[in-house]
């Protein structure tokens, strides 16, 4: 139950747990985007480049990144293990894909660089350093992520999502319907799961075994599991619904929120330092990255211009709350 | 003033198909403002249908249910003058803090409906709708769009009411099944319903933990004037009530104040036990022992022997 990593919060006081959820939500799609701006190998080499070029752009670019997460990680007060933890669900993943690339590494392979192979697989420099980079993308790409999930709660997750997609109104989109079927979604998951070990235990003290190897009987063992799971969960949101009435909720009447979200200096000075950090980047990964750049900038002025909105409107409220 | 009245009630589940239900059959009665009533009955005779049809979540197959005093939407057998009489005065009703009296069955009285007459059901777990406990709380005033402000000083008053207030920012997962039943009481409670109805809402309590309940119920009773009704099985909470409906089957066989615990035989036939010490002394009283009826307490069993 505790490895949902969406409701992963680390209920703790920090810098970045105050930060605005929009502000870590855009550095966190920032970071997405830069991470896969860094060229791969066999890209940057097809363009051209040398392995030792590509090594020193890689150390910058990573070493750069590495930095913005560790401090993200000390001034967020999250212990680093727990950080971590969120790696192991995607270990098989991780190993199953750096042996991919490692032994069937497609990219050019210079003339001088250790070589080795065997019936069909092959090693050599560029596919370890190939494998190396890739697995380290994938952590990266996990903990960024990560760090935001464990700083805010899944209610100002919610809150920021549906703030940043306010422009959206403007097409008849039902922002606050959808942001409240999220967070109630949310809200469900632990209660499912829960109720999924209830089942199981209650199946195998009536003897059912689910340890069986055979994938088709193990399949079989799902079903006693699955129906009456879905029963409770049509149970559970019939229930729900009840209560949210009984509760005065009403779609069509306007809610107002406890909590708002303000964007505060701190907010945009963080900003500021990710995009700068990520123009740094940019501007180190050379020549290849000219295309994917003038993509990049276009995301990250989306994002912005959603930001805009999210405070424009959220000022606009102020005011008329009085 | 009146506030729940309820007009030869019937309601079936699943009309019309095979597996329709009878769960409340014919029942009338009304609440009064400031009532403190409970609702027994044993499983299955209907409680927790009459706690659904008091806020509007059912309505009635036949018969109705209104909620507040006086009635402007509900075509009533009054003269062309009188029913003009009493559109005009339903504003001023409203300014006074007066309810017109509604109709559950039409669909636009439901939102003030709700907001007058808050019910806490009876599993906790389906009831919590965000992942922080203040969050859920805050629910029901977000619905009727209070200020920021407003919203967080009731979040905080009804947590504190419930002994929760130092759990505000923990995932109501974590919690035990009572903490659950504090949360979901204080969910309601933030609403400032005139009514409030906990259907077994305090059943996972320990004994302490309801008493704590129990005793901020009644104090809002007391001092806030506030109706509670609430349905139990357990005698001894019905008979701290002012006045106890006992249901069998989906019909009222009992309903009075405290008299109604003499109707030993009654009580049985529901499927019910009296309180403790009406059964000690009922015990007593067989064998010959000079005890007075409609004992109900301990403290007035002790003080008799
Ligand atoms: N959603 C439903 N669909 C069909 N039948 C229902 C439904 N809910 C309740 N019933 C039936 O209606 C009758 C009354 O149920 P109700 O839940 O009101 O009883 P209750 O007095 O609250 O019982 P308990 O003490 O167990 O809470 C029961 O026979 C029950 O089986
Ligand atoms: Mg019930």
């Amino acid at each position: 139950m505790k490895d949902i990593s969406l409701g992963q919060y680390y209920p703790i006081k920090s810098p970045v747990h105050r930060l605005d959820p929009r502000t870590k939500m855009i550095a966190v799609i920032l970071y997405i985007i830069t991470l896969f701006l860094i060229p791969m190998l066999p890209n940057y080499i097809n363009n051209g480049g040398t392995l030792h070029d590509y090594l020193i752009i890689a150390a910058v670019c990573y070493g750069l990144i590495f930095i913005l997460l560790i401090v993200a990680i000390l001034f967020s007060r999250v212990p680093i293990l727990r950080v971590l933890k969120s790696i192991k669900g995607i270990l098989f993943l991780l190993i199953f894909m750096s042996l991919i690339s490692m032994f069937f590494y497609g990219g050019p392979i210079s003339e001088g660089s250790w070589q080795w192979s065997w019936w069909n697989l092959n090693l050599s420099t560029e596919s370890l350093i190939n494998a190396g980079i890739m697995s380290l993308r994938l952590v990266l790409l996990i903990l960024g992520p990560t760090i935001l999930t464990l700083t805010t709660t899944p209610t100002d997750l919610t809150a920021g999502i549906e703030s940043l997609m306010s422009p959206l109104k403007l097409i008849k989109f039902p922002v606050r319907i959808f942001a409240l079927i999220m967070s109630l979604a949310l809200s469900l998951i632990p209660g499912l799961m829960d109720e999924t070990a209830k089942i199981i235990n209650a199946q195998k003290s009536r003897g059912a075994h689910f340890d069986s190897r055979n994938l088709f009987k193990k399949a079989k063992a799902m079903m006693p599991i699955l129906i009456p799971l879905f029963i409770s969960a049509f149970k559970r949101a019939d229930d729900l619904a009840n209560a949210m009435d009984s509760r005065c909720f009403n779609s069509s009447k306007k809610r107002t929120k406890m909590k708002r979200l303000s964007f505060k200096a701190r907010d945009l000075s963080l900003l500021l330092f990710v995009a700068s950090l990520i123009g740094i980047i940019v501007y180190r990964g050379g020549l290849y990255m000219q295309s994917i750049m003038i993509g990049g900038i276009v995301l990250g002025g989306v994002a912005v211009v959603f930001m805009l909105f999210g405070i424009i409107e959220s000022v606009v409220l102020k005011r008329t709350d009085g | 003033m009146e506030i729940i009245r309820f007009e030869n009630v019937k309601f079936k589940y699943n009309a019309g198909h095979i597996d329709e239900v009878k769960a409340v059959d014919g029942i009338s009665f009304s609440v009064k403002e400031g009532e403190f009533l409970a609702l027994c009955g044993h499983n299955g005779s209907g409680k927790s249908t009459l706690a659904k049809l008091m806020n509007g979540l059912e309505v009635p197959s036949s018969g109705n249910v209104y909620i507040g005093g006086m009635d402007i939407n509900e075509e009533t057998k009054l003269t062309a003058s009188e029913k003009v009489g009493q559109v005009m005065l339903a504003p001023l009703l409203m300014l006074g803090g007066e309810l017109p009296r509604l109709n559950t069955k039409i669909k636009k009285n439901l939102f003030e409906i709700r907001k007058t007459v808050g019910v806490v059901f009876q599993n906790p777990d389906n009831q919590m709708v965000a992942t922080i406990i203040e969050d859920d709380v805050a629910f029901g005033p977000e619905n009727l769009g209070l200020k920021p402000k407003e919203i967080r000083q009731r979040v905080d008053w009804a947590l504190e009411s419930v002994g929760m207030l130092e759990y505000k920012e923990g995932a109501p997962f974590r919690l035990s099944g009572g903490q659950k039943q504090r949360i979901a009481i204080a969910g309601v409670l933030a609403i400032k319903p005139k009514v409030i109805v906990l259907d077994e809402s305090t059943s996972m309590l320990d004994p302490s933990g309801r008493q704590e309940v129990l005793d901020v119920i009644k104090r809002l009773n007391k001092e806030e004037g506030m109706t509670v009704i609430m349905i139990t099985h357990f005698m001894e909470e019905a008979a701290m009530c002012d006045r106890v409906i006992v249901l069998k089957e989906g019909k009222i066989l009992l309903d009075g104040g405290r008299e109604i615990f003499k109707e030993t035989e009654k009580i049985r036939e529901a499927g019910l036990e009296l309180p403790i010490a009406a059964r000690v002394a009922f015990r007593l009283k067989e064998k010959g022992m000079d005890i007075k009826d409609g004992i109900v307490e301990i403290g007035e069993l002790v003080e008799r022997l």
